[in-house]
């Protein structure tokens, strides 16, 4: 897939479970292995026996994993997260992913066209390389806009300012936008979403070292449904959040009136 | 099949294999994959007086056979803890541990009188652990763990206010010039057993920004990259104290890591880091230990506890 390595399971007591927008967590290295955390991986495609990841070989871990002859077995926990939340009404729906990040959404649309809803899917990525998908969304019947950072494919630009182009039109008469990318993309969608009064729901990649909500580390300032701000972790309560409940600009911040934020004496 | 239960002071174990503080919450999300009533107990987050939501983020760093963390203790605080947290684990079965820590003595004190309270009300943990690896605000940030004078008064502070039947463990930080000295002033303040050692401090910096990987720049370094230095703190503290129980906390993955702890003295061991790549680690370990035990003709826990001291004990009284 480009620059990118699908990866194919077969782990029926998983898919068996699985829902858009879940994910997976994957041991790296044998029992011996320096590398000692799992990496997470969006659920991509899945049947009644197998499912499919799409890997970004950046470090040793996930270069590991795409050295695997077939065969191998793996240790993976899943499926993890919340899916992604169904829209109401009927009406269509548009998504939007940045890189790899559209292979979550891959299950979401194969859902949504099933319903008999029309989707939009504007896709974005460095070059074109790094374009997933797009032919496989076009083939469940979505509607796919392209956008890359060097004009090596669709239009030269950012997959928001394509977006923005919608906003008179496929977003505007959308149910529901979701989206799957870096911070950055979806800070501007859940903005362009709110200016459009579309419900918005954003699937978030926070690094993470056990994905099961116990180490605390993958967490970003969400406002509660109470109204107060909390430091939220995004493997149990996420990876998707409402695009207008996460305080974008202050992710990687504790802002001042978050719960428990440090006050005085405290460090 | 050797028999895995075991002591540490009062307080009995049917297996010696702990969750290490701050590496299973509560314990609620860990039962989706081990029965805590079969695992040695659960030591919970380390629970502050009010809700704390924790440093920046990036909070991890992977690192060679480990990581670096900088949570900074994000929790709801110790109402939330006592209302909802506290008697759902104690429902399960397990033995809890609860663990504590302060900014100051003044929180230590707190901290004690509310596990006070909780305890008349039936609110009954097995043991407390005193997490004294924090700063002390009062004392320039200066980490508790890591001054004579401010572990002690920390580690009294809440000996004062716990309920007596209540065991107190106490965790140190290896991040000190003499181990055996700390251990000395913690027990003098009135622990009950030491838990040997809680992280030890390290940072990266990213090869790209050369800027630190943190968001709290510095953090706690922890998985199997510690486990000698657990290994030798266990040992120092247990060859200086001979009939006092610790448990072992550092690196601990499989069984014949649990082995090794107990040899160097430790009487029981927490599994950490290792519960984010397996989080059935802590039933693996236990069953592995056994299988160790068994391996090499011991049939108890206590004919492994301190077996790396005992040609020295000989010659040595």
């Amino acid at each position: 897939m480009g620059a990118y390595a699908r990866l194919r399971l077969h782990a029926p007591d998983i898919a068996e479970r699985a829902r858009p927008g879940q994910f997976v967590a994957v041991a790296v290295g044998d029992d011996t292995s320096s590398l000692i955390l799992r990496r997470a991986f969006a659920l991509y495609r899945w049947d009644e026996s197998s499912l499919s990841l799409v890997v970004d070989a950046h470090g040793a871990g996930t270069h590991w994993l795409t050295q695997q002859p077939p065969g191998t077995v793996l240790d993976v926990v899943g499926p993890l997260g919340r899916p992604y939340p169904e829209p109401e009404g009927e009406g269509p729906v548009v998504v939007v992913a940045g890189g790899y990040g559209a292979a979550s959404l891959v299950g979401l649309v194969a859902r949504l066209r099933a319903q008999g809803r029309g989707v939009t899917a504007v896709l974005g990525a460095a070059e074109a390389a790094r374009l997933v998908c797009v032919a496989e969304l076009e083939g469940l019947g979505a509607e796919v806009l392209v956008a890359t950072d060097d004009g090596s494919a669709g239009t030269h630009g950012l997959v928001t300012d394509l977006l923005r182009g919608l906003a008179a039109s496929a977003l505007r008469e959308a149910q529901a936008a979701y989206a799957c990318g870096p911070m950055p993309m979806l800070a501007a969608t859940a903005d362009v979403a709110a200016d459009a009064g579309v419900a918005c729901w954003c699937s978030v990649e926070e690094s993470m070292a056990c994905g099961i909500g116990v180490c605390m580390t993958c967490v970003l300032p969400v406002v509660d449904d109470d109204g107060a701000t909390r430091m939220m972790r995004s493997c149990v309560a996420g990876p998707t959040f409402a695009g207008s409940a996460v305080r974008w600009s202050q992710v990687g911040t504790i802002p001042s009136d978050c719960v428990g934020a440090a006050t005085g004496g405290d460090h | 099949m050797a028999d895995l239960s075991t002591t540490v002071g009062r307080v009995r174990l049917p297996t010696p294999v702990l969750t290490a503080s701050g590496c299973a919450a509560a314990g609620r999300e860990l039962a989706a994959f081990v029965d805590l009533a079969d695992i040695g107990g659960v030591v919970t987050k380390s629970i502050m007086s009010r809700p704390r939501a924790g440093r920046p983020t990036p909070r991890m760093v992977e690192t060679p056979s480990g990581m670096l963390n900088s949570i900074g203790l994000q929790g709801p605080g110790i109402e939330s803890f006592l209302a909802d947290d506290l008697p759902w684990l104690l429902g399960t079965g397990t033995r809890a541990i609860v663990s504590v820590a302060g900014g100051s003595t003044t929180e230590y004190a707190d901290l004690g009188r509310r596990l006070a309270q909780a305890w008349d009300d039936g609110l009954r943990p097995a043991a407390v652990e005193v997490n004294i690896s924090c700063p002390n605000v009062a004392n320039r940030g200066l980490v508790f763990a890591c001054d004579p004078t401010s572990a002690a008064a920390a580690v009294a502070a809440a000996r004062d206010t716990l309920p007596a039947e209540l065991p107190m463990w106490v965790k140190l930080s290896p991040d000190v010039t003499d181990i055996v000295a700390i251990a000395g002033v913690a027990l003098d303040a009135g622990a009950d057993a030491l838990c040997l050692v809680n992280t030890t401090l390290g940072m990266a910096i990213d090869h790209t920004t050369l800027m630190p990987r943190l968001g709290g720049v510095t953090g706690g370094l922890s998985g199997p990259a510690i486990r000698p230095i657990a290994v030798r703190c266990i040992y120092q503290v247990a060859a200086a104290f001979p009939d006092v129980p610790i448990v072992g906390i550092g690196g601990v993955r499989t069984g014949l890591d649990a082995l090794e702890l107990l040899a160097a003295g430790a009487s029981a061991v927490q599994v950490g880091t290792a519960i984010f790549g397996d989080p059935s680690a802590p039933v693996r370990v236990a069953d592995e230990l056994a299988t160790a035990l068994a391996a090499t003709g011991r049939g108890t826990v206590a004919e492994a506890v301190r077996a790396a001291h005992r040609g020295f004990d000989a010659t040595t009284t």
